[in-house]
């Protein structure tokens, strides 16, 4: 449990606690113990009788110290320290690696911190996991509690309204890469999504990537060059229709995009499609393409439940509830 | 016993040094049996522990605007006073009260010594409460003393069961009372004693034990031991501070003599030496000593000494309030008065008084809105469509109003800067806060060339400073201007 590179530093914490709680001790024992001649100080001062004058030394001719005693209850204060200090020692953990009697841990009371806050709020969470998705979109306190977590768990990828960035996918679209029923949607916060298009730039080489950027540019309906385009298009068919399908218009279950609408995940331009095609998207093994994480570990089934609905209330009108 | 001539016997405190005449460095505490006193001060005295009483046990009770009054909700981050709420970011007014209560309490200090000590100060209006508890339980002074000296009998149990019985059961009224500040009083009352939390059970308890430990069982020491006003009074004193002081000059040579005897041909002063203002002082010092530390400036000293001077048939004010300038040089009342505008207390009051004002005057014109913008950093410009160029922000809409508001989002500082996809006017709930995602859109010039490349159209700027404005839909005044920054992709 402990970091410590070997047992002598618990051994030595334990030995200087311990020591100095028993110094204290010792400290507090002879003091309350000590007696100081009351005569010489007090006929210093001229004041026999009441005890304790000044300590005896004089500065500037007339500067003088009193030692007046402390009150009684402070020795008593002190012990009261010393005896909770070994009772504490005892109870929880602090002479080195003893665990204390109690067994407590911070991430143990993290741990029950946290499961009351969830038993907090599930009573809220299961009713709206009972509920079918587009039910959960129309509810306007679940769209609430959607926009709190997504702005807390997703908008730093897609951006605070959900409109995506360049890599980063624009939720608030119809274009969805793997599907946008709201099941789907669901699935792809719970498992994330690894999408890979390999690279393609030995097997077409130089010119005839020109001509595939031509011809899937001439797919969505931009400006290209004809005749490259038609060059372009027995190459396409051969190595990209396969995932992108022979129309260009994507296949959601490999993620594979459409190519015949105006939305880019990256942009595009001619110099961003040719680095797709030569070099690939590897999604999530690659650094500059970091994957959408898998939540299933992170966030409740509750709260991706809610989340999956909010997603698919954005660019669904949800109907209304009865 | 003469009824002309009381002698009043004293009652002389074991002396701290033992019978070889050496002291411990921990001394054992004589407890100390404060005589009752009556007499102008004493009056005043009690009237400030019945309005500091009034009102700290009388706070919670107060509602206002559907809620308690005074509530200081520290879980939920709002500290409510009557009609002010004040949010985590209003933490200046704390600095400027505690500011205002420190030149207070140097100008009160340097004006008339140690008054809060003797007057309002909870330490001693406790341990006044108290010991009127237990003098009415136990007797007055020397019957206290033979109670504390008798061996254990059913009456002596029977007393100090009742006194302490009482002690906590105030003290548990001043714990709940105290709590109830920080969280619901009525629904806490409710709650006792099986519903309480753990934390309201713990803090209840602990005032209640520190009520009853520091006005039962401490008093005075806290004053002459904890406290860091006794040791610091010298720095706040001057010799024209208003002190508990006693007339040398006029007492001494203090000593007993017959009412009847000539004062001036006795050669005595007016001190007759009863002891009556040792007797009655709670932190048990003989002021004819002369200024000490140990004196909270209760003024018991002073009705004491009073009524035996009246007795006597001799002037009022053996001990009283005085300047030590004024006891030095003789000074009146009117020349006392005139000191008490010096260069110090001047420049508190001027202090005091133009803070006070700047704080009445922020306060009155608080502006219940506050916004903050944050950019999205993660989408740093983002081009929807052919020439048009979206920023995406957070804003931190806080209406800290008890009443709810709606609020108009616009901006500006790029020409035809629109604001989209957020539905306006935003409704907030009273005393809410509310992150709106908000993104703003421009149109952007196209390159004459027609470059095939988005983010080749755009006017040449980089960024640009912007200005978003919030405003409440029903008062335009509720409003707030803040500055962010507008991005174009390169």
């Amino acid at each position: 449990m402990s970091d410590f590179t070997s047992g002598f530093w618990s051994w030595f914490i334990i030995v200087v606690t311990l020591g100095s709680i028993a110094y204290c001790a010792w400290l507090l024992l002879v003091t309350s113990q000590a007696k100081v001649k009351a005569e010489a100080a007090a006929a210093a001062t001229g004041q026999a009788g009441k005890g304790v004058g000044t300590t005896g030394h004089v500065w500037d001719g007339d500067l003088a110290e009193y030692n007046n005693p402390l009150p009684r209850w402070w020795m008593w204060l002190f012990w009261i320290t010393i005896v909770f200090s070994l009772i504490y020692l005892v109870l929880y953990p602090g002479l080195g690696t003893v665990p204390g009697v109690l067994g407590w841990t911070s991430t143990g009371a993290y741990a029950r911190d946290r499961a009351d806050a969830e038993a907090k709020v599930k009573p809220l969470y299961d009713k709206y996991l009972a509920m079918d998705l587009k039910q959960v979109a129309a509810d306007p306190a679940a769209r609430g509690m959607g926009e709190r977590l997504f702005l807390n768990n997703c908008a730093q990828c897609h951006g605070s309204d959900a409109g995506g960035s360049r890599g980063f996918p624009n939720l608030r679209d119809k274009d969805w890469l793997y599907g946008g029923e709201p099941e789907v949607i669901r699935d792809s916060i719970t498992n994330g999504r690894m999408g890979v298009m390999p690279p393609l730039g030995a097997a077409l080489g130089d010119e005839g990537v020109k001509d595939v950027v031509a011809y899937v540019r001439s797919l969505s309906g931009l400006p290209h060059d004809g005749l490259k385009a038609q060059l372009g298009k027995p190459m396409f068919m051969q190595n990209c229709a396969a995932c992108h399908g022979p129309e260009g218009k994507g296949t959601q279950a490999l993620g594979a995009p459409n190519l015949t609408d105006a939305i880019w995940l990256y942009d595009s331009s001619d110099a961003t499609i040719a680095e797709g095609i030569n070099k690939g998207r590897h999604i999530g093994m690659d650094p500059a393409h970091p994957p959408m994480p898998a939540h299933k570990d992170m966030l409740a089934p509750g709260k991706i439940q809610v989340l999956a609905a909010y997603v698919w209330g954005l660019s669904n009108e949800p109907a209304p509830k009865k | 016993m003469s009824s002309t001539n009381r002698i009043i016997p004293i009652e002389p405190a074991p002396p701290a040094a033992d019978a070889g005449g050496d002291v411990g460095l921990f001394e054992i505490r004589q407890k100390i049996y404060p005589r009752a006193v009556s007499g102008r001060f004493a009056q005043w005295r009690w009237a400030l522990v019945i309005a500091t009483q009034v009102i700290f046990y009388g706070g919670p009770w107060l509602a206002w605007n559907d809620r308690q009054a005074i509530l200081l909700d520290i879980a939920a981050r709002k500290f409510y006073i009557f009609g002010l709420v004040f949010w985590p970011q209003d933490v200046i007014y704390l600095t400027v009260l505690l500011i205002l209560s420190a030149l207070t309490l140097f100008l009160v200090t340097a004006v008339a010594g140690r008054v809060w000590c003797g007057f309002a100060c909870p330490q001693t209006v406790y341990t006044e409460i108290f010991l009127w508890i237990e003098r009415r339980i136990e007797g007055d002074r020397p019957a206290r003393m033979r109670l504390d000296r008798a061996p254990m009998s059913a009456e002596k149990i029977g007393k100090k069961a009742a006194k302490h019985g009482a002690w906590i059961a105030l003290s548990l009224w001043t714990g709940i009372t105290f709590v109830g500040y920080f969280t619901p009083f009525r629904p806490l009352l409710a709650a006792i004693p099986g519903a309480l939390s753990g934390s309201e059970t713990f803090w209840i308890l602990f005032y209640g034990f520190a009520t009853y430990g520091n006005a039962g069982w401490m008093r005075e020491q806290v004053c002459k031991y904890m406290c860091p006003y006794a040791r610091f009074q010298s720095v706040m004193f001057d010799r024209d501070t208003l002190v508990i002081t006693y007339d040398g000059a006029r007492g001494e040579p203090r000593g007993p003599r017959s009412r009847k005897a000539d004062v001036a041909a006795s050669g005595l002063g007016h001190c007759v030496d009863c002891g009556i203002c040792v007797q009655v002082c709670p932190t048990g010092i003989d002021i004819r000593k002369g200024l000490q530390y140990e004196c909270i400036g209760c003024t018991a000293c002073i009705d004491g000494c009073n009524q035996v001077m009246d007795k006597m048939g001799y002037p009022r004010g053996l001990i009283r309030y005085a300047t030590q300038a004024a006891l030095a040089k003789g000074y009146g009342a009117k020349t006392v008065l005139q000191r008490m505008f010096r260069v110090r207390t001047i420049v508190y009051l001027v202090l005091l008084g133009g803070i006070t004002t700047a704080a009445a005057v922020s306060l009155a014109l608080k502006n219940p809105l506050k916004v903050d913008v944050i950019r999205d950093r993660g989408v740093l410009a983002r081009e929807t469509a052919p020439g048009i160029v979206e920023n995406v922000y957070r804003l931190q809409i806080m209406n800290t109003d008890e009443r709810p508001h709606q609020f108009t989002i616009s901006a500006s500082g790029v020409p035809g800067l629109k604001v989209v996809g957020v539905e306006v006017p935003v409704a907030l709930a009273g005393a809410t806060a509310r992150l709106v995602p908000l993104r703003l859109q421009v149109a952007v010039d196209a390159d004459a060339a027609g470059a095939t490349k988005p983010g080749d159209r755009r006017s040449g700027r980089a960024s640009d400073k912007i200005e978003i404005t919030v405003q409440a839909v029903d008062d335009p005044n509720i409003v707030r201007r803040e500055q962010s920054s507008f991005l174009f992709p390169l």
